[in-house]
C-alpha cells in the first residue's frame, strides 16, 4: 500500500467522526453565532434580516417611549453574579476538595477504590434529584432548621432557600467530585517522601504545603478549576430550583430569553458572550498558573 | 584532648504498634559519636540503623531514652527545627524546583536574605562540581548528579550533623567509588559530622571514622574500621564484615585443638572449652610441599590480583584461602597441600 492511499484512507475511516464533529460541535455554535445577528421575530425565532440588537442589548438597553440609551444593568449583574458564583464554587469546591482527595490518596490502595466509588456516587443520581434533595435539606422547615432550632442556636428558621448561598451550596456539592476526582490523580502520583524532605530542610507545615505540595500537584488543581469553574458559569438547574427566579445566572436568563422573553437574538449573543467569556478566562488561568513553572 | 561530642544517643528504642503485633524496630541502643567524625550504621536491612537515623532527624520519635545534640536533648524537636540535614535514598529532589532552588531551599525556609542565599548557592555548587547545572530540573540529570545536588542540599544550610540514609546503594560501582571518595572530600573539607548508613561492609570500611555493627536492633560493635575487622566481638560481626572462616575446637591449655586433631597456638583471652575461632581467608597460607595441616584443593576461584582457594580438611570441613595470584605457584584443584594458618591474627570467639 503507497503512503498516499494509507492517507487517503486514514481520512476516509476518521470521515465519520470528523462529520459528527462539524455537526454536533461546530454546528450549533454556527447556528447561535448567526442568530444573534439577526432581527428578533415577532413572537419567536428569527427574521432573516441583519441586525445589531442581539449584541446591543447584552449590555444596553433603549427605553421604550423616549427611544434613550442606558447601560442594562439587570443583565451586568447577573453576569457579575454569575462569574462570582463560579469563583466562589471553584474557591469551596477546592477547600473541601483538597483534604478528601489527600484522605483517599493515603488510604490503603484496597479502599482507595471503595472512596472513590463513594465520590463518584452522586453522578449517577438525576441532577434534578440530587437539588430537590439539596432544597428539602436547607429549606425553611427542612432538616438543617429544624435541627438548629431543637438545638436552641436558632429561635427561628434562617432563610437559606431562594438566595445566593443556596445557590453556592447546591453547585458546590453537585461540582464537588469533578474537583476531587483530578485532585486525586495528582496526589495519587505525589512523592510523599519530598515532605520528609521539606521538614528536614527547616520548612514548616504551612511552608511544605505552600512550598512542596501545592506547586507538585498544580496540574490537579488546574484541570479542577477548570471542571468545576466552566459548568458552574453555564449552570441552569441548580440556579433555577435553589434561587428561585430573582436569583438568576447567565443560564437561566438565557433559557428566559429563548422562552417567555421571546427575543432569540438576545439569547444567542448572551451564550456567544458566556462562550467568550469561558475561553477567556481558560486563557488567563492557564497562563498564571504557569507563570512561575521553571518548565516555561 | 577529648573530642566534642555531636550526637549522644542514651539507651533509645523504637517499638511499632503494641500488644502482641508490637515490633521492636530498636533496643536499647546507646551511642556517643563525636563532632567532625565520619560515622557509619552498618547493619543488614531490617537491623533497625534506618529506624536509628530517623530518630536522629526527628521524623520518628523514640518510644524511650533520649537523643542530644552538642548536649541539648533534641528528642522531641520537630526536624524543621533540628540543625541535622539528610540525604535520602532516594533523593527526594524536588521536581518542580531548578538545582539552584532545591540547593536554596533550606537557606530559604530559614528566612535567609536572598543574597546570602545565593552566595551559598553557589559555594556549595561549586563544591559538588555542579555550577554548570544551577538552572535545570531534577529530572535532567543524571542519577549520579541528582546525588550531589541532593547532597549540597544538605550541606547549603551548613548543619550541624549530616545524615546519608544509603545514599549510594542506587548508583552503578564505578560511580559508586566515585561518590566514596567524593564523600569523604566534602566531609574532610566542610568538618560537619556524617551519619552514614549502609548495608555494605566494604563502604563502611573504606570511609569511616568508626562504625557501629546493628543486627535485630541492637548494638552489636563500636570501633575503627580496624577494631570490627582485626577483633570482632562475636560470630554475627565476623561473618557480616569481610569473609571469614569459622573453625569449631576446644581449648587445651593455652591451645585449641580443632576438629583435625591439630592444635593452633592462638591468643586466648579467659576462655575455656568449645570455642569458635574466626580465620579470616588472607590469614591462610599454602605449601605446596605438605608441611602443616593436611588439605586438598577442592575448587579454586581466579579473581585478578587474588585467587580463593576452597580447602578440604581431614574432618572433612571446608575452608576458604586467599593467596595472591603470583605467589601460588601453579596450585591445581586436586592439589594436597600444607595449610598454615597465622594463629595470631586469629581471633577467638566464645561458641
Amino acid at each position: 500500500m503507497s503512503g498516499r492511499s494509507k492517507g487517503r484512507n486514514g481520512w476516509l475511516l476518521s470521515s465519520p467522526a470528523l462529520i459528527l464533529l462539524l455537526l454536533a460541535a461546530s454546528g450549533p455554535l454556527l447556528i447561535v453565532a448567526v442568530y444573534s445577528v439577526l432581527e428578533k421575530g415577532d413572537y419567536s425565532g428569527v427574521r432573516w434580516i441583519l441586525s445589531g440588537d442581539g449584541w446591543f442589548n447584552v449590555l444596553f438597553q433603549r427605553d421604550i417611549f423616549d427611544q434613550t440609551v442606558s447601560l442594562a444593568d439587570a443583565n451586568l449583574s447577573i453576569f457579575w453574579r454569575s462569574v462570582k458564583l463560579s469563583i466562589a464554587t471553584t474557591l469551596i469546591t477546592f477547600a473541601f476538595g483538597l483534604p478528601t482527595a489527600w484522605f483517599i490518596a493515603t488510604r490503603p490502595p484496597k479502599s482507595r477504590a471503595l472512596w472513590l466509588f463513594l465520590i463518584t456516587i452522586p453522578f449517577w443520581t438525576n441532577l434534578l434529584i440530587r437539588t430537590f434533595a439539596i432544597m428539602e435539606v436547607i429549606r425553611n422547615q427542612g432538616i438543617l432548621n429544624t435541627f438548629l432550632t431543637w438545638t436552641g442556636l436558632i429561635s427561628e428558621p434562617i432563610q437559606i432557600l431562594y438566595t445566593d448561598t443556596a445557590v453556592l451550596i447546591g453547585m458546590a456539592y453537585v461540582y464537588l467530585p469533578l474537583m476531587v476526582l483530578p485532585l486525586y490523580a495528582a496526589i495519587d502520583r505525589f512523592d510523599f517522601r519530598l515532605i520528609e524532605a521539606g521538614y528536614d530542610l527547616y520548612a514548616s507545615r504551612w511552608q511544605v504545603l505552600r512550598g512542596v505540595i501545592l506547586p507538585i500537584i498544580r496540574p490537579g488543581i488546574v484541570a479542577g478549576s477548570i471542571l468545576v469553574f466552566i459548568p458552574s458559569l453555564g449552570a441552569y438547574v441548580t440556579p433555577r430550583v435553589l434561587g428561585g427566579g430573582k436569583n438568576m445566572m447567565i443560564g437561566n436568563f438565557i433559557e428566559l430569553q429563548f422562552g417567555q422573553g421571546q427575543n432569540w437574538p438576545l439569547g444567542a449573543a448572551l451564550s456567544t458572550v458566556l462562550l467568550l467569556v469561558v475561553l477567556i478566562s481558560l486563557v488567563v488561568y492557564t497562563r498564571v498558573t504557569s507563570k512561575d513553572d521553571p518548565r516555561g | 584532648m577529648t573530642k566534642q561530642i555531636a550526637i549522644d544517643a542514651r539507651n533509645v528504642g523504637k517499638i511499632y504498634g503494641a500488644g502482641v503485633h508490637a515490633v521492636t524496630a530498636l533496643g536499647d541502643v546507646s551511642i556517643a559519636i563525636e563532632q567532625g567524625e565520619f560515622f557509619t550504621l552498618l547493619g543488614p536491612s531490617g537491623c533497625g540503623k534506618t529506624t536509628l537515623l530517623r530518630c536522629i532527624a526527628g521524623f520518628e520519635t523514640p518510644t524511650s531514652g533520649s537523643i542530644h545534640l552538642s548536649g541539648r536533648d533534641i528528642t522531641y524537636t520537630p526536624p524543621n527545627e533540628r540543625p541535622v540535614n539528610t540525604v535520602f535514598q532516594s533523593y527526594a529532589l524536588f521536581p518542580h524546583l531548578s538545582v539552584a532552588d532545591n540547593i536554596g531551599f533550606g537557606l530559604k525556609m530559614q528566612g535567609k536574605p536572598a543574597k546570602e542565599v545565593k552566595a551559598a548557592v553557589e559555594r556549595v555548587l561549586a563544591l559538588v562540581k555542579l555550577e554548570d547545572f544551577a538552572k535545570r530540573l531534577p529530572q535532567q540529570l543524571s542519577g549520579g548528579q541528582q546525588q550531589r545536588v541532593a547532597l549540597a542540599r544538605a550541606l547549603a544550610p551548613q548543619p550541624e550533623v549530616l545524615l546519608l540514609d544509603e545514599p549510594l546503594s542506587a548508583l552503578d560501582l564505578k560511580l559508586r567509588k566515585e561518590m566514596q571518595s567524593e564523600l569523604k572530600r566534602l566531609q574532610t573539607e566542610t568538618g560537619i559530622t556524617f551519619i552514614f548508613v549502609t548495608h555494605d561492609q566494604e563502604e563502611a570500611l573504606t570511609m569511616s571514622d568508626r562504625i557501629a555493627v546493628m543486627s535485630a536492633g541492637e548494638l552489636l560493635q563500636v570501633g575503627t574500621p580496624h577494631d570490627i575487622y582485626d577483633r570482632p566481638v562475636n560470630r554475627f560481626v565476623a561473618d557480616f564484615i569481610g569473609e571469614t572462616n569459622f573453625v569449631e575446637g576446644t581449648v587445651e591449655g593455652s591451645a585449641v585443638r580443632i576438629g583435625t586433631g591439630d592444635l593452633l597456638d592462638v591468643t586466648l583471652d579467659g576462655h575455656s572449652g568449645g570455642v569458635t575461632l574466626a580465620v579470616r581467608p588472607e590469614q591462610v597460607s599454602l605449601r605446596a610441599d605438605g608441611s602443616g595441616i593436611a588439605a586438598q584443593i577442592v575448587a579454586a576461584t581466579y579473581l585478578g590480583t587474588d585467587t580463593h582457594y576452597t580447602l578440604e580438611l581431614g574432618d572433612k570441613s571446608l575452608l576458604v584461602a586467599r593467596i595472591q595470584s603470583n605467589s601460588a605457584g601453579g596450585m591445581r584443584v586436586g592439589d594436597a597441600v600444607g595449610l598454615h594458618i597465622d594463629a595470631g591474627a586469629v581471633q577467638v570467639l566464645s561458641a
